[in-house]
């Protein structure tokens, strides 16, 4: 389907991004400050809180990326304010944190918990300062939007072979779809790029793109054989062999083809968000569900498309997780968890087109205010940001 | 264009092999509409659930394609609908 003149409710932002959700977000810079933030929020109505276990005691390169993360989930379309929650002490700095997110023109206030005098006071003070913004935000209103302005994460989890069969495809034709109307995307899980790296390489629109991708596989590699483990040997396992899967790029592809077909227009490292232009790209992840989440958060994602064959149940705070299934058993018995049904495509001879296009036009229904299943349970809570190096 | 028969799915045009959305038993006759026309082959092999046959004649060396991209070489002449597997497909990576 063509969805050049396909449009979207949204919150229009100072910076030119478009929201397709209105919350003040409750970030906490560093794990202390988690209990705080989460208590916060807890008293507010319309906010969403955002917790991880980074933010000090690690290498000065994880400092960075969770700092760079926080201020990039920070500037996220879909939080119409930003209430920063710092102990004081910690390894990231949470001025830089607040600027970096005041910079996109949204309002921003901090709560330091040694500053404002312990627990009770900040909570006192964040409680106060997270009421106001909340009241603020809530007078804004959705305007129509072009499809242009929105940009969607993929991510695969929870698979079975109707995941590379169905789901994935089909998730893979609609961000064809939405590019080929003007909109953007983001994929990472570098992990799964393992085998078939070149044919993604391929993809991107100039050597140094590719370079810079190849690159990133490299440097993972390096990590996993450095702890004494191997992840192209072995690979496809007895098990996958079994189930049909012949070569490890065909294993690979299962997983990548989610990404569609178009050309790669940029290779971002973790924690980075992509220029507001259209097109897709690559940032550079773990596989893991809250780490990639928070990834492709705070690379500006209004809408996260999350493909699974046996059902995965995660959502995001503020970022609606769209769940799409080729199996129709799960379709069934998981109803709490999945959004959209593909199993059509093999049990009904449906296009993997009609159905991509099925998949963009309930990503605009969602975008629109329609809640996700994890949405409207909460199911949300398990949220991380990746690191590198060693705790310290 | 691509097309599934609930027997089997085409994931991408340029591909040389189907991938079986049911088992299918040796000697069954697949029926494949494609934005071409209409394509007939008949199973030489059984194909287990979500494994692969192929579409047409294969040569030995030839790029096998799924998903429009490569995944390997046959290492022997594949006849159409025969199972395309590890006894006759090697990866061109590591």
């Amino acid at each position: 389907m063509n969805f050049l003149k396909a449009q979207f409710l949204g919150y229009h932002r100072p910076d030119g991004q478009v929201g397709v959700r209105n919350y003040l977000g409750v970030l906490s810079t560093v794990t202390c400050a988690n209990q705080a933030a989460e208590e916060i929020a807890g008293h507010v109505k319309g906010t969403a809180v955002f917790t991880h276990q980074q933010g000090c005691g690690l290498l000065q390169e994880d400092l960075e990326l969770t700092q760079r993360t926080l201020i990039n989930l920070g500037r996220n379309p879909n939080l119409g304010a930003v209430l920063v929650v710092s102990l004081g002490c910690e390894g990231v700095n949470a001025e830089k944190i607040v600027e970096g997110i005041a910079a996109s023109g949204k309002p921003v206030e901090l709560v330091r918990i040694q500053r404002d005098g312990g627990y009770f006071a900040a909570v006192n003070e964040g409680g106060l300062k997270a009421q106001k913004l909340a009241s603020e935000i809530s007078s804004h209103v959705r305007k129509e939007s072009s499809i242009k302005n929105l940009r969607i994460g993929v991510k695969c989890g929870a698979s079975d072979p109707t995941s590379g069969l169905a789901s994935n495809p089909a998730v893979g034709k609609a961000l064809d779809q939405l590019i080929a109307a003007g909109g953007s995307a983001v994929f990472g899980e570098t992990t799964e790029l393992i085998g078939a790296e070149h044919l993604v390489a391929g993809r991107c629109e100039n050597k140094g793109l590719s370079d810079k991708l190849l690159g990133m596989v490299k440097r993972l590699e390096a990590r996993v054989i450095q702890h004494g483990s191997d992840m192209r040997g072995g690979n496809p396992s007895a098990g996958n062999i079994a189930a049909g899967l012949t070569t490890i790029e065909e294993k690979s592809l299962g997983a990548i083809v989610k990404s569609g077909t178009a050309q790669i227009h940029g290779v971002f490292d973790y924690g980075e968000c992509p220029p507001n232009e259209g097109g897709i790209y690559f940032i550079d992840s773990p596989g893991r569900e809250p780490e990639l989440l928070a990834g492709l958060g705070a690379a500006g994602c209004q809408i996260i498309l999350f493909s699974t064959g046996i059902g995965a149940p995660q959502g995001f705070p503020f970022i609606p997780v769209i769940k799409v299934s080729g199996n129709r058993n799960t379709v069934k018995t998981l109803v709490d968890f999945i959004d959209l049904d593909v199993s059509q495509v093999l049990l009904k001879g449906e296009s993997l087109e009609s159905a991509g296009s099925r998949v963009l036009e309930y990503s605009l229904k969602t975008a629109d205010g329609h809640t996700t299943k994890a949405e409207t349970i909460g199911y949300n809570g398990s949220t991380a940001i990746f690191q590198r190096g060693p705790i310290v | 264009m691509d097309f599934s028969t609930g027997q089997c799915i085409l994931l991408h045009d340029k591909d040389n092999t189907l991938t079986a959305l049911l088992s299918l038993a040796a000697g069954k006759e697949i029926e494949l509409k494609t934005a071409q026309g209409i394509e007939k082959l008949s199973l030489r092999d059984e194909i287990p659930y979500a494994h692969k046959f192929a579409r047409r004649d294969i040569e030995a060396g030839e790029d096998i394609v799924k998903y429009g991209e490569v995944i390997g070489f046959a290492t022997s002449f594949i006849p159409a609908g025969a199972h395309v597997h590890v006894h006759n497909v090697k990866g061109k990576r590591a």
